[in-house]
């Protein structure tokens, strides 16, 4: 029978006791201890594969979310059976669940106004509906149909666009669609820099 | 990436430059020492001496900003000593090719330069061509007008001596990495080249890029197991986002963005679709209004008909000869005539060159929209240092996102693999996937132009109907992306049939007539009626055992795992490198990877096989190109100093830096070169614990404990100089602004001889901002570097420029 990496991980957990002291030649403990830990991660916890969010080698990482509880990520570790990454990460994707299980991060739309020192929590309706009524008004307002040599151009130059790399390729299509509906021509992102 | 992550495994002689790949990709890493320890030498040229040159082979320092002139000296020693594959450079590159009468070279700038516009005239730079429109040919490489002899003729003035007084490598560390890097220029070896924004964020960078890619040409490193131009890219996704084409110059999948003169759907195909004379040139983007049509399907679905040009013209188009791009977008900010700003998952207050521009540019906003995972120095900007918030009017709307592994959706690696990732948690808090942001804004919108608004047609017809159970579905997109049939269609000659509603299968069944859609023809193919492609988890190898792992993930195009693999064989279509070979032609067909196109070999260059194409697809003409007419800046890469430089005078020519490079001219954009008050050059990288500006890393307590402070690094000859120790504070300078920050004295800087001046370097990670640490004391090292552009990209030079550093 050929195996996985990771279904050996899982395997040898699954027996632990009659391989701890096998002939393979080398030592397993690491491995089984490690393989029982899983085992409980699962019966505890969802597991799902995810792609690491920073370089672009696009190594390969296991979240095990909390079926109970908060149903917050209790561990991410690297994918064995990636086949580029091989269960391998750096330090920033070693750390990763340390993103997501943050008590810095943003967890509420919030909204600066005019010459405040300050920013307010708002509900996610109210702004999404202040910004659709301010892009509106500026397009609106700046929209040029023809350039200076009479040509139809149908854009606005004065709403423009950054961002961004760390989208999904699926955001970053329903984004330029809906940046170039609205007529923006300067849409740029990280790979310009 | 040509190639891809595990390919460099395959490789017999790895040159990183421009990369620290070690610090900055650490997983490829495994790879490179994958390839060593089958015998591949590693070579490392940078500024520095990195944890990627203390794995190598052969380090050698080199000035930033003078990669032609060390490159360049290696096509020398190339042509000098013979070492490249002829039968390769002869079939497969325009090296042969004849260049026109009017092409010239001379003191520095090529024939057609206008120095008012700043500009050439390309057309003085066309190639001859034969009565039936085909470029005139001498396979033999001996005419003395064809490509071949000019590069010899251009790059006879790059010897060693030169190169060393430019770049303050010595003489004898520049042989080295020529004799170890050339010798892949044998049959059945590969060299490959690993390199990120060291090579990119120049007023040269293409050129950087292309001087590799013409020494992996003349050495038959393209197409090949191990071989390739592999651009490190630096993001998860930054690949894919640059397939869907976030930029102001394409459309999704390369296309064009209309300029103002394609007046309509057929000017703008016919402007944009090259046509080749030449029956053996696939000349691939002869499809593209088929591309076009599928991809404005796409954006408008049913009501973009035929009789209103598929949705066409309720596209923007932008002026012609004008850049809409990054540089360009916060000048303009600066100058004041932007209003609107979305900064969605980027954090240009650090990012951007000359970032003290783009915070002040930020003042003259009336709104800006933020989209990101934590606070970060751009949606904050008007309580950063030096800013009174009562005195500026921008309105800012500060969204959270989700984290990658709250949602669904796919990411492409820089090896062009697609690859899906699942959702975990449920996003934290009240923040929502970036697709829930969109889909909703996208919606309110609609809602707004239904009452009234000028030109509502776009924004009315945009098929917009990507949610499930009133939440986005990042599946519905990507079947959208990959395209539909549209209506019931038969394909006689590939005897298929497809019925409405299907997936397109491939973008060789997309159609021109408005019976199929696309959202990225490069991504047809990657979720069919099969299923999801980039969901794969196939563990198999491809008959080759090369590392190509076909049925894991998907890449484009088509699955191709190394491009161009046509060029990877000789004339009969047997491979030039018989272990690790990528395809080969059975007498019937290919095997191994996809091939680019399933035609025959060409069997020979007098008698071609009339069923064959020439190797390289893409290209109009079919060849790979060592002479680069379309380039702005030259045909040929020419070394100029960066726009700030230590030296007054180009040893190499009159013209000190490129002739052609974008500059900038408000009073935030102060440029000095040769001054006493800016002595160092200065240059920017990452550290591994930091991701970019480090806006979603900072607020990390576990990776900013291991990396807390923005430092300078020095020599221990320049520290004593100045008489800084190691670990202090000091203050670093440019003629834009200044950085406080922690001194790293070491013997990883060392000072280099340019002719005959001692030049010293420093270096910065850019990956701080105001923001976090919460003493708001680490800031970004953006603020000293200048808004210049490369004239093709209009990427910043950020690597090279000149500074100072002095005691607090």
């Amino acid at each position: 029978m050929k195996i996985t990496r990771r279904e050996f991980v899982q395997i040898s957990g699954a027996t632990a006791a009659g391989l701890a002291v096998s002939g393979l030649g080398f030592d397993l403990w690491p491995v089984k201890s490690h393989a029982q830990m899983l085992k409980l991660k699962t019966k505890y916890a969802k597991e799902t594969l995810t792609i690491c969010p920073y370089c672009a080698v696009g190594c390969g990482a296991i979240v095990h979310t909390s079926k109970k509880g908060d149903g917050r990520v209790i561990n991410i570790e690297g994918d064995p059976d990636h086949v580029i990454s091989r269960g391998s990460l750096c330090a920033k994707g070693a750390g990763l669940s340390g993103l997501s299980e943050n008590e810095n991060r943003l967890l509420e739309p919030m909204y600066r106004a005019p010459y405040a020192k300050e920013w307010k929590t708002v509900s996610w309706d109210w702004a999404l509906t202040e910004v659709a009524k301010r892009v509106k008004k500026t397009r609106d307002a700046t929209f040029t149909k023809k350039n200076k040599k009479g040509q139809v151009v149908n854009r606005t130059t004065d709403i423009v666009s950054v961002g961004s790399a760390a989208l999904d390729n699926e955001e970053c299509w329903i984004y330029q669609a809906l940046m170039r509906a609205l007529g923006l021509v300067y849409i740029e992102h990280q790979a310009r820099i | 990436m040509t190639n891809h992550w595990i390919d460099i495994g395959n490789s017999d002689c790895i040159l990183i430059s421009g990369s620290n790949a070690a610090e900055n990709h650490p997983i490829s890493f495994k790879y490179v020492v994958k390839a060593m320890r089958k015998g591949a030498k590693l070579i490392s040229v940078d500024p520095r001496f990195t944890r990627t040159s203390s794995k190598a082979d052969i380090f050698a320092p080199m000035r930033s900003g003078t990669d032609i002139a060390l490159l360049g000296g290696m096509i020398k020693y190339i042509l000098d000593n013979k070492l490249y594959n002829k039968k390769y450079v002869s079939a497969y590159t325009n090296a042969p090719f004849i260049v026109g009468k009017k092409f010239s070279f001379k003191n520095g700038l090529f024939s057609g330069y206008n120095r008012k516009a700043r500009k050439y005239d390309k057309s003085t730079w066309a190639f001859a061509m034969d009565k039936k429109g085909v470029p005139k040919m001498d396979r033999g490489l001996k005419d003395p007008r064809c490509v071949f002899q000019l590069l010899k003729k251009h790059y006879s003035r790059y010897n060693t001596k030169l190169v060393s007084q430019i770049t303050g490598t010595s003489e004898a560390d520049l042989k080295k990495v020529y004799k170890a890097y050339t010798a892949t220029g044998k049959t059945g070896k590969a060299g490959t080249i690993m390199y990120a924004m060291g090579w990119t964020q120049h007023t040269v960078g293409t050129q950087n890029i292309r001087t590799m890619a013409m020494i992996q040409l003349l050495l038959g490193n393209i197409g090949v197991a191990g071989g390739g131009v592999n651009a490190l890219r630096g993001e998860s996704n930054v690949q894919g986002s640059t397939d869907h084409c976030l930029l102001w110059h394409i459309w999704p999948g390369y296309l064009k963005t209309p300029r103002a003169s394609n007046v309509s759907l057929a000017a703008y195909n016919k402007k944009w679709t090259p046509k080749s004379k030449d029956p053996i040139s696939a000349n691939w983007w002869q499809n593209y209004p088929k591309y076009s049509v599928s991809m404005l399907k796409s954006f408008f679905g049913d009501n973009a008909t035929k009789a209103k040009a598929f949705g066409y013209n309720w596209l923007p188009k932008v002026d012609d000869g004008k850049a809409y791009s990054w540089l360009d977008l916060f000048d303009e900010m600066y100058k004041g005539t932007v209003k609107g700003f979305f900064a969605w998952g980027q954090n240009p207050a650090c990012s951007g060159a000359n970032a003290g521009k783009n915070r002040q540019a930020m003042k003259n906003l009336d709104w800006m929209v933020n989209v990101n995972i934590f606070d970060n120095e751009t949606g904050s900007f008007w309580h950063g240092p030096g800013m009174n918030p009562s005195t500026i009017k921008t309105e800012v709307f500060m969204l959270p996102c989700c984290v990658s592994f709250e949602k669904e959706g796919s990411v492409t690696n820089s090896g062009r693999w697609s690859q899906w990732r699942y959702q975990g948690p449920k996003p934290l808090g009240n923040t929502k996937a970036d697709g829930d942001i969109m889909m909703e804004l996208g919606f309110k919108l609609k809602e707004l132009y239904k009452k009234s608004g000028v030109f509502p047609e776009p924004i009315m017809n945009l098929k917009w109907d990507y949610m499930t159970n009133g939440m986005y579905d990042s599946h519905k997109v990507a079947k959208e992306i990959n395209g539909y049939f549209l209506k019931n269609v038969d394909f006689p000659k590939k005897k298929k049939s497809f019925k409405k509603g299907q997936l397109v299968p491939s973008f060789a069944y997309l159609k021109a007539d408005g019976s199929t859609s696309s959202g990225n023809w490069l991504y047809c193919n990657s979720y069919t009626e099969k299923g999801n492609m980039a969901a794969r988890r196939g563990q198999e190898d491809a008959v080759n055992k090369i590392g190509l792992y076909p049925k894991f993930s998907w890449c484009w195009p088509v699955n191709r795992r190394i491009i161009y693999n046509r060029a990877s064989v000789d004339l009969k279509g047997r491979p030039w490198d018989k272990k690790d070979w990528v395809v080969k032609w059975t007498g019937k067909k290919w095997i191994g990877d996809v091939p680019d196109g399933g035609w025959p070999p060409l069997g020979s260059l007098e008698k071609p096989n009339p069923k064959s194409k020439w190797a390289f697809i893409m290209r109009k003409h079919g060849h790979a190109q060592i002479f680069g007419p379309g380039r702005a800046d030259g045909p040929f890469p020419e070394h100029y100093e960066p726009l700030e430089c230590p030296i007054e005078k180009n040893f190499m020519s009159k013209e000190r830096m490129n002739p052609t490079a974008a500059v900038y001219a408000t009073d935030a954009d102060a440029y000095l070169t040769c001054d006493p008050r800016y002595p160092l050059v200065g240059t920017t990288y990452r550290v591994v614990e930091h991701w970019q500006t480090g806006a979603m890393t900072r607020p990390q307590p576990w990776l900013l404990e291991m990396q807390p402070q923005v430092f300078v690094e020095m020599s221990e000859k320049l520290a004593k100089l100045k008489g800084i120790k190691n670990g202090e504070r000091v203050l670093a300078t440019s003629a834009r602004g200044s950085l406080e920050c922690t001194a790293i004295v070491t013997k990883r800087f060392k000072p280099f001889k340019i002719g005959k001046n001692v030049v010293h370097q420093v270096g910065f990670p850019w990956c701080f901002g105001w923001r976090w640490p919460e003493t708001g004391k680490e800031e970004s090292a953006n603020l000293l570097t200048p808004a210049v552009g490369d004239p093709n990209t209009r990427i910043p030079e950020t690597k090279a420029f000149m500074c100072n550093v002095s005691k607090l």
